[in-house]
């Protein structure tokens, strides 16, 4: 019998089930740490190479789709940071452009050129993030550990500007939250030149390393047709020589005053995509410092006809009446809310009464400063946009970032649809590992940049 | 090409088939029938000058509780095209009723529209015929139901898991 059994399972000579060399069934994920979470690729493999790969998705769909339709259109800000919570301001931004095509209302100067230097600088941070993760799981521990680095000098700007990290919360249809805090300028000329630094380390550890070129040369790679077949944008896009970017092809915000450049690269494997990385990262550095030196508005110059006093103090005289004046009067506001002061207020956000809730000093201080904040937040009143559809796209650190509103008029909207740019990739990740070896699926799964909040909505 | 051409250029190949078209917000807009549906779609990927070589998105809108739409068609798929060559867009909608949501397959034009098609049929329960793998997407399989109905509660739970009884 164990004879039979050694005859038949082991060398493959029996006539049964057993006989011949069978394909392996491996499954990846969910728990498995390069798939950052929740992806599960099941593969089946012919000794090291992948005959065929089942990727399944799912894993963190928090349904953000019907969770915007029950609140107001405001409402849906806070879940929009969680679908890329790499480059959260990005969807932000790109969510609050959508419902303004929507309204057909025009956003100020300023609050565009905020606009893009904050996306921007999300960006670099999603960049940065990506080639340090998939470095990292390619052993490179100490460019991770350089990247999130530089990404810490960059998300202390963000930290600035909104007062949060990660979800900030930030954008606003018909603006955005406050103004640019002072020094601004000064503290990112300060963070970018550090970030150059960090670059120009990983890209001397990088670049050239045989280790690294030997892992991503070649591998993951998806042909021209494929790509534009599977939907694929952004860096992935250009690294098969497609210079496709929303931010060129259709400009949005003041990208089309700025002088920058798309890059790609012609091989569409992990290390085109690398390079595409990598040479965006000081694209959008340009941006933010021709930006920042355009900016309109210059520093905040409160006018100090009375003295500023304690928003407590504020609202107690107009409890008792005393609003003789109070209008004028500016008021000291906690560091966190810096930028919110009327002046700057009506400098980031659109005039519209319909959309725009109105600076706290004018809700404290007169009428129909509270009638109007109370308009716009009291259920069944809000922002309402004419019955209609918008589609509006955004160019996110993954690519195309679309948002697809259908308004019925009412205060809520009738159904949101958000386009995300990580999830073509990941339909055709099956064509990039498939005839692979099982550990070049690492390096690929990390330069698609998978983004699960974005991906599984 | 402008988007009024391109309404036109679809005008004139499928007349009738076109049932509605306009460029609310400048998004240049064609509503054709379900059966003019697969010739719209192809026409749009293979004629020279439109050349729509990506299907950007394709998603779908439950209009039972829209007002005034409400005993119309329920269901509208929504396809957003792209063409990286010629850098114009077109939306392309088409309307089905609810006891018979059948659309064509776009997988043969676009091998996107596999993903895409699943997650539609998983959130509005269009079903998409000759779809290769006609799996839900996001949710499981033992998942009843489509959540982005209309008439499903966004309360409803269905844990896999559940206390023992």
């Amino acid at each position: 019998m164990a004879e039979t059994a050694r005859r038949e399972f082991m060398l493959g000579e029996g006539s049964g089930t057993g006989g011949g060399s069978q394909n392996l069934h491996v499954g990846m994920g969910p728990a498995h740490p390069a798939m950052h979470g929740i992806i599960r690729i099941t593969t089946e493999l012919d000794g090291e190479t992948i005959v065929h790969a089942d990727v399944e998705i799912g894993y963190l769909h928090r349904a953000f789709e019907k969770e915007c339709e029950v609140g107001g259109y405001n409402n849906a800000i806070p879940y929009t940071d969680r679908l890329n919570y790499v480059s959260p301001l990005i969807n932000n931004f790109g969510y609050a452009s959508a419902i303004e095509k929507l309204l057909g209302i025009d956003v100020t100067e300023r609050c565009k050129y905020i606009r893009v230097i904050m996306s921007e600088i999300s960006r670099i941070s999603d960049h940065l993030t990506c080639i340090g993760a998939s470095a990292m799981e390619l052993g490179a521990f100490t460019v991770f550990l350089y990247m999130i680095k530089a990404r810490e000098f960059l998300w202390e700007l963000i930290e600035d500007v909104t007062g949060a990290r990660l979800t900030i919360s930030y954008g606003r249809v018909g603006g955005v939250k406050a103004d640019l805090p002072d020094g601004f300028a000064e503290k990112t000329a300060k963070a970018f030149k550090e970030t150059r630094e960090v670059l120009d380390e990983v890209h001397r550890l990088l670049t050239g390393n045989r280790i690294f070129m030997d892992r991503m040369i070649g591998v993951g790679a998806l042909s021209r047709e494929e790509t534009i077949g599977y939907a694929i944008t952004g860096p992935l896009l250009r690294a098969v020589g497609v210079p496709y970017d929303v931010r060129r092809a259709s400009p949005y915000y003041v990208y089309d005053r700025l002088e920058w450049e798309v890059p790609t690269q012609k091989d569409g494997d992990n290390y085109a995509r690398y390079l595409v990385r990598i040479a965006e990262m000081e694209q959008s550095m340009r941006i933010v410092e021709q930006a920042l030196a355009l900016i309109p508005g210059g520093p905040i110059n409160v006018d100090f006809q009375g003295r500023p006093i304690d928003p407590a103090a504020y609202v107690d005289r107009g409890k008792q009446g005393k609003t003789e004046g109070l209008l004028l009067v500016p008021i000291t506001l906690s560091p966190n809310l810096q930028g919110s002061e009327r002046p700057a207020y009506d400098r980031v956000n659109a005039q519209d009464k319909r959309v725009v809730l109105p600076p706290k000093e004018t809700t404290y201080g007169s009428i129909e400063g509270l009638m109007n904040h109370f308009m716009l937040i009291m259920e069944g009143f809000g922002i309402r946009p004419p019955q209609g559809e918008a589609y509006f796209a955004v160019e996110g650190a993954n690519g195309e970032l679309g948002f697809y509103v259908v308004s019925d008029g009412t205060d809520r909207p009738y159904r949101v649809r958000c386009r995300p740019p990580c999830l073509p990739p990941m339909a055709a990740l099956h064509r990039m590992i498939e005839g692979e070896m099982i550990a070049d699926l690492i390096p690929t799964f990390g330069s698609v940049n998978m983004i699960g909040g974005e991906l599984d909505r | 090409m402008d988007g009024a051409a391109i309404l036109d250029a679809l005008r004139a190949r499928f007349g009738a088939g076109v049932v509605e078209a306009h460029d609310h917000h400048g998004d240049h807009t064609a509503v054709v029938t379900r059966d003019a549906l697969p010739g719209a779609l192809a026409f749009c990927r293979d004629q020279p000058e439109l050349a729509f070589d990506m299907l950007m998105d394709l998603t779908a809108v439950d209009y039972l509780k829209f007002p005034g739409r409400e005993d119309g068609p329920r269901f509208e798929v929504v396809y957003h095209l792209y063409s990286v060559a010629h850098n114009h867009r077109v939306r392309i909608k088409t309307r089905v009723d609810e006891d018979d949501a059948v659309v064509t397959s776009a997988v043969p034009l676009w091998p996107i529209a596999n993903w895409f098609e699943r997650e539609v049929w998983d959130m509005f329960g269009v079903r998409f015929a000759g779809h290769p793998d006609p799996r839900r997407l996001l949710m499981y399989e033992e998942f009843v139901g489509h959540p982005l109905r209309k008439d499903y509660p966004i309360d409803r739970r269905q844990p896999l898991i559940g206390p023992a009884d």
